[in-house]
């Protein structure tokens, strides 16, 4: 690190910054899958949702190092409120009412941020878990308001920005869900290439080296949580509005515990992990339980132990060796294109 | 940082596209003369037993009398949703778009019921609902039937039975969802009604393992009796805590629909549970022909005695089977529905009939007692018939 | 009266809790391992136990202890063929692959023993209530608070007070110390994890009873015990054992003086004991 002249070191930060050829392949493909898979709209769009609630923690967890074992808290915030500014009509317009979501779980995430500034790991991981419970808990205690055990009973979403109307298909769902991933996603690389983001990577690294070098330790974190439940509201948001469900579940372990499945399956920190788990747990666990509905988890779980067994990165290099051959006949090598920066 | 660590951007990409690309191609069947049934249930999670029985008992249902209806052949496809009411609703809308059901069934729970309502009325699908049992479910969609029961149904019976055995004070235990609602409001209704008085009210939490600290408001409110509902499969553990409590000792009786005494896990609850009666509408023990038949298949079958969630499953299929005949193979929704409708015949629990009118169940209640059975085992032998009864939950309101 | 009853309840029901939740407390303070599928391992030995006493008509007390070996021996198994090569992986590792083996064990359990709740066939003489001064004493929990507080005293012991005790804590602090001063870390690993392994499922023996016993049981639970050893700190084992006692009666008392609120009280205790001592109550700054 010291070796390098400043100037380089900027160089090498705005190169990090740029799009790259990957990149664009990757969102090009997002966007074929509306025309190439127009019979698996649905499960796209749980993709797109959980995506995006997986970027949050990567926001956390990959970019300030906070351990969350409770994030579908803001998920679960978000996706209450939505459902409840749509039925009873507070606002229609599903676009205004993700923004309010957001905001909404975004206050919960600046107000719970102060706890779980303390502690070690553990004490973060226990502590997010009990906040979404306690959540859960109130929510199913005020039933009159959240419907109780049985969900939010009636929400009927309006048309998007008055025009497209959710249809069976899922078709304009999954668009919608699709075009608010993008933007957020752009938003969140906007963030973390920034100056804030790099300090937030300094915290992470070493919080005390970076106090000592005059970085506000706390006042960062505190603020990229609130951001990260934002994310996470809007999530849950996208996920009431194409579902029209809210249901207690939203609050659920299972849900926080899936996502750091999710986001370690993807990979952390470089904001495409979250999205790449995002796809690879779903599609699978859609494919194993339509094959077994009765015994998939153990299919899933196998998975995750051999994953572990063999460890990520060697599964990583095994799958990519044929796509990195026929890279290198094009003349082109892709895995050798730099990549996040060393931690 | 132990929990961060960096991967190589594009390899990861590269990686992520060729599996998602992978997994998303696939071609669905679809066959003319086929009639397909989705059966969405809980296959795994607190609820599995429930699916587990619907699940068994259609099958068990089609080896009997073949998978061929009025030319046409029966496909079920069978989907978990572990009981999440969103897993219920993309299972549902995918099975209608991509795999092109006729009639989605199962519904483990209410909201899973719920959810998949208004999707049977935009896509004109039968929805036969197998095992919920709140009162409001087919009030949600015109193509609704149910082959389980309302909770109103043996909640009001066993209140008037308590006001007339003596029962003059009643505490209640029930869970906090739905169908115990249903069943503490129309509990109370009748049994308030009848000149009783409930000294307690307590609601516990649906997943919820340690029911002593709310037996033991139970012991100290000293009524004549408690009503109980816990879902299917929490009774045994239920019964243990009684017993463990003294409560049995202290004179408290327990009586409730009988989901308490789910046949399934009646054996294993221990002479404690002897005496015990219950309002419901199926009891293994029923004594007509046709359920010494469907148990003694059922048992060689699964080796285990089947519940009142079989019995909604293979009802369920029985009433499919019978309306396809009646509209000679035809599986739009309008059709069926109508050839559901005033259907009447002889289930394992006795007779039974779609109401035209609300599209639920009309079935006889039964009041029974837990006693030993000439093979050593427990079971709810009936000895009050009630009934036909309607659904009481929608009789109310109007 | 009835406070002390309730009182009595929770102290039954945290002393359970504290047996099947000490493994993990031992694995993740003296080995950092995250092991989420600690529940597994108290699940095997309610099943084991399950089909000792209900299908081999064994008597309930002679099923306890082989209840704790069927669930030392899978987990010294576990432990020798796949846990070893964990140890020095990050714990977001070994929760991945925790929580692999958790699924597959609830779905492996019910495909062999079904779904539905089972239980195990206790003696009669333990069931109901008796009554010491007008208090009512439920007899298992009696029972229950015997055994788990000899197992607690015995527990502290062996930790403290024995040769082993002292090699596990060497080969904890400096593996490659202790390995030159010629203990066998990986042995001295193995037996822990199996102790830790075993005493989960006596707990999930004794536990069955009360807690109620499913293929689910491992999901159910798994916050219980990571409730315990966050609130009870991982550096002693008294830290666990008071943790348990207070999560024990606070559930109690808080389902019976307030029922509306359900769990809720345990979760904001929770939150307010980890602000308040982020190590947990009894964790090493507190100790300092």
């Amino acid at each position: 690190m010291t070796a390098i002249p400043h100037e380089a070191m900027g160089r090498q930060l705005v190169a990090a910054a740029r799009w790259r050829p990957a990149e664009w392949v990757f969102w090009l493909f997002a966007a074929a899958t509306v025309l190439l898979f127009p019979d698996r709209y649905l499960i796209l769009t749980e993709v797109a949702w959980l995506g995006l609630f997986a970027l949050s923690l990567d926001l956390i967890l990959g970019y300030a190092g906070i351990v969350s074992l409770g994030h579908a808290a803001f998920f679960g915030i978000g996706a209450y409120s939505a459902g409840l500014l749509a039925k009873h009509g507070l606002i229609n317009e599903p676009v205004l009412a993700l923004v309010v979501a957001g905001f909404a779980a975004a206050v919960v995430g600046f107000l719970t941020s102060f706890l779980v500034m303390r502690g070690s790991d553990l004490t973060r991981l226990m502590v997010t878990l009990a906040i979404a419970l306690v959540l859960r808990e109130l929510a199913n205690r005020f039933s009159d308001i959240t419907g109780g055990f049985d969900g939010l009973q009636g929400i009927t979403v309006a048309p998007v920005l008055g025009l497209f109307e959710f249809d069976l298909f899922g078709k304009v769902g999954y668009i919608y869900c699709l075009s608010v991933l993008f933007l957020l996603f752009v938003l969140a690389r906007r963030i973390v290439h920034s100056p804030f983001g790099l300090s937030l990577r300094a915290i992470r690294n070493n919080p005390l080296r970076a106090a000592a070098i005059g970085i506000p330790v706390n006042r960062r974190l505190i603020w990229i949580y609130t951001v990260a439940a934002f994310y996470a509201g809007v999530a849950g948001a996208l996920f009431t509005q194409s579902s029209a469900i809210a249901s207690l579940d939203v609050f659920a372990f299972d849900r926080s515990a899936d996502l750091m499945l999710v986001l370690v399956i993807g990979g952390t920190g470089y904001l495409y992990g979250g999205l790449i788990g995002a796809a690879i747990f779903k599609l699978l666990q859609q494919e194993v339980s339509s094959l077994t509905p009765q015994y998939w988890q153990f299919w899933i779980g196998l998975v995750l132990v051999v994953i572990v067994l063999l460890g990520r990165q060697r599964i990583e290099s095994a799958v990519t060796f044929v796509p990195r051959r026929i890279a290198r006949l094009f003349g082109k090598e892709i895995a050798a294109l730099p990549g996040g920066e060393a931690p | 940082m132990m929990f961060v660590r960096t991967p190589r951007l594009s390899r990861r990409l590269a990686l992520g596209s060729l599996i998602g690309a992978a997994a998303l191609v696939s071609v669905p069947a679809f066959a003319e003369d086929t009639v397909k049934i989705g059966l969405i249930v809980p296959m795994t999670g607190g609820q599995a037993s429930t699916g587990k029985q619907i699940d068994n008992a259609i099958k068990l249902y089609m080896q009997q009398n073949g998978d061929t209806v009025a030319g046409k052949k029966i496909e079920v496809i069978l989907k978990d949703d572990a009981a999440l009411p969103d897993n219920t609703k993309r299972l549902t809308q995918e099975l209608i778009v991509n795999d092109k059901v006729n009639v989605i069934a199962g519904f483990g729970v209410t909201p899973a019921a719920l959810a998949a309502a208004p999707l049977a009325t935009q896509a004109k699908v039968l929805e036969v609902v197998m095992a919920a049992g709140t009162s409001i479910i087919t009030e949600k969609s015109p193509y609704i039937t149910r082959t389980s029961f309302t909770l109103p149904q043996s909640s009001t019976v066993i209140a008037d039975w308590a006001v007339k055995n003596g029962i003059q004070t009643v505490a209640t235990l029930t869970s906090d969802y739905a169908p115990g609602n249903d069943a503490l409001a129309s509990f109370k209704e009748h049994f308030e009604g009848g000149g009783g008085k409930i000294v307690e009210e307590i609601k516990v939490p649906l997943a919820n393992p340690d029911f002593a600290p709310f037996l033991q408001r139970m012991k100290d409110a000293k009524p004549d009796a408690m009503f109980v509902f816990v879902p299917a499969g929490q009774g045994g553990n239920f019964m243990k805590q009684y017993v463990e409590r003294g409560l049995d000792k202290s004179g408290i009786k327990v009586i409730g629909p009988g989901d308490v005494m789910d046949d399934d896990l009646l054996n294993n609850m221990g002479e404690a549970a002897e005496g015990v009666v219950t309002a419901h509408i199926y009891s293994a023990a029923h004594p007509s022909q046709k359920n010494k038949d469907f148990v003694a298949a059922y048992q060689k079958a699964y080796g285990v005695r089947p519940g009142f969630m079989a019995v909604g499953g293979y009802d369920g299929i029985h009433l499919i089977y019978e309306a396809l005949k009646k509209t000679g193979g035809k599986a739009d929704g309008d059709s069926l529905i109508a050839a559901v409708k005033g259907m009447a015949w002889e289930s394992p629990r006795g007779p039974i009939s779609i109401d035209p009118e609300t599209r639920d169940i009309v079935q006889n209640v039964y009041i029974r007692k837990v006693q030993k059975g000439a093979d050593g085992q427990l079971y709810n032998v009936e000895f009050a018939t009630f009934g036909p009864i309607k659904d009481p939950g929608k009789a109310t309101k109007k | 009266m009835t406070a002390l009853t309730i009182l009595f309840d929770g102290v039954a029901y945290g002393m359970l809790l504290f047996v099947l939740a000490s493994g993990l407390a031992v694995t993740l303070g003296l080995m950092n391992f995250v092991n989420l599928a600690h529940g597994a391992f108290a699940m095997a030995g309610g099943y084991a136990c399950v089909i000792l006493v209900n299908r081999l008509g064994l008597p309930f007390f002679a099923a306890l202890p082989l209840a704790f070996v069927a669930a030392a021996l899978i987990g010294a198994v576990l432990e020798r063929l796949l846990y070893r090569h964990l140890y020095g992986r990050s714990h977001l590792d070994q929760v991945l692959f925790t929580i692999g083996l958790v699924f597959m064990s609830v779905t492996a359990t019910d495909y062999l023993m079904g779904s539905q709740q089972v239980f195990v066939q206790i003696p009669d003489y333990l069931r109901s209530q008796i009554d010491v001064f007008g208090l009512g004493v439920g007899r298992y929990r009696l029972m229950i608070i015997v055994i788990c507080g000899l197992l607690t005293v015995a527990l502290q012991l062996i930790l403290g007070r024995t040769r082993f005790g002292s090699r596990l804590r060497a080969a904890v602090d400096d593996p490659r110390a202790a390995t030159g001063l010629g203990i066998n870390v990986g042995q001295v690993f193995a037996l822990t994890f199996a102790f830790g392994s075993g005493l989960a499922g006596l707990g999930g023996a004794l536990g069955a009873e009360i807690l109620g016993l499913d293929p689910y049981f491992p999901l159910k639970f798994m916050i219980y015990f990571l409730i315990v050893v966050s609130v009870g700190g991982t550096s002693t084992i008294t830290g666990p054992f008071m943790a348990s006692l207070l999560l024990g009666v606070a559930d109690v008392a808080g389902k019976y003086y307030v029922p509306k609120l359900g769990a809720f009280v345990i979760y904001a205790l929770m939150i307010v004991i980890l602000i308040w001592r982020p190590n947990g109550l009894f964790g090493r700054t507190a100790t300092r």
